[in-house]
């Protein structure tokens, strides 16, 4: 049962992060991807296409990382949902992605300075075919230096019970 | 690059070019890297069994990355990306390694759509489409959908 104490973190938003996008974090970001497209490594291709300037491939951000190992946080999302979600049975470091929905407005290019802030738009509760999970909706909206909008992303995090994680582990 | 396609080109039911993929444990820690997700389940064998998932899986970001090249090679430069979306219904495990450069023999998996509405909105020319990741076994483990706006003939 997901207590008012969670549902009231539903509209909650994190403060706004920025992230430089760097022509080098692009082309690996392509690499890892395996997509051989000009448009994301060669500055001289990009320059003569309607781009004008290498752009990162759409997907570029949106499965929002924060690197903090020692809580196995990986989606930036209010520390105050992970505290009384942990309380409630549901531990962090269960979080699986669910799945994304974006919607593209400008292309990112390398050099963008680009804000990112994510909203807690749903918190739901559901029976699993093992055990209960609580599925988290958060939209993190970008916007570019010149405050115009480039992408808004919204992803499905999925954290699955104690209880559940226990039976798995006596099954295997 | 394949040739830019148009819109009048494109029918309703018209197949997406599908594009192969591998997933590797090299490519796993490659992504990694590349997106910072840092999760031990995507490397970690002890890990990934404490969380029930039994081995290392393939991020679903990285799948979603896949089909979001299936879609943009096929509408090409000219063509714009608007909406996407997917699901990371069913697990996928990389092959691993067997040389340095070189995987085990084992799955690939395909990437798939087909294109189900065509219209115009606001003067552009958009068409909708259904895609997904098909596994070794043909099961479909992340479905999505995608809508582009491409450019007419005018």
């Amino acid at each position: 049962m997901l207590t008012e104490e969670i549902r009231n973190l539903i509209g909650k938003s994190t403060s706004a992060k920025t992230y430089e996008i760097e022509k080098g974090a692009i082309r690996r970001f392509a690499d890892a991807v395996g997509d051989p497209n000009p448009l994301y490594r060669d500055e001289e291709y990009a320059r003569n296409s309607r781009y004008g300037s290498v752009i990162a491939p759409p997907g570029f951000f949106g499965w929002p990382v924060e690197q903090d190992r020692d809580s196995a946080i990986i989606i930036d999302i209010p520390p105050e949902l992970v505290t009384v979600l942990g309380q409630a049975g549901y531990p962090f470091s269960s979080v699986v992605d669910g799945g994304i929905e974006y919607e593209f407005f400008l292309p990112i290019r390398a050099g963008d300075v680009l804000t990112a802030k994510t909203t807690v738009r749903n918190i739901r509760e559901r029976a699993g075919s093992t055990g209960s999970i609580v599925l988290i909706i958060l939209e993190t909206t970008y916007l570019n230096q010149n405050s115009n909008l480039v992408t808004t992303a919204q992803v499905t995090a999925i954290l699955r019970s104690l209880n559940q994680q226990q039976k798995e582990q006596t099954n295997a | 690059m394949p040739e830019q396609i148009y819109w009048e080109d494109i029918e309703v039911g018209a197949e997406i070019i599908p594009l192969a993929k591998v997933a590797t444990t090299q490519m796993l820690v490659k992504w990694a890297g590349a997106s910072g997700d840092f999760n031990p389940l995507h490397y970690d064998m002890a890990f990934a069994e404490s969380v029930g998932v039994g081995k290392p899986i393939v991020h679903g970001a990285l799948k979603r990355q896949w089909l979001i090249q299936l879609v943009t090679v096929w509408m090409g430069e000219q063509g714009t990306l608007k909406k996407f979306s997917c699901q990371y219904r069913a697990m996928d495990y990389p092959r691993q390694m067997r040389t340095m450069t070189e995987s085990q023999e084992g799955e690939t998996w395909w990437c798939k759509g087909e294109v189900t509405r065509k219209y115009t909105e606001g003067g552009q020319h958009f068409v909708d489409c259904n895609i997904r990741i098909e596994n070794g076994k043909d099961e479909i483990t992340t479905p999505g959908r995608a809508t582009v706006i491409l450019p007419a003939k005018g």
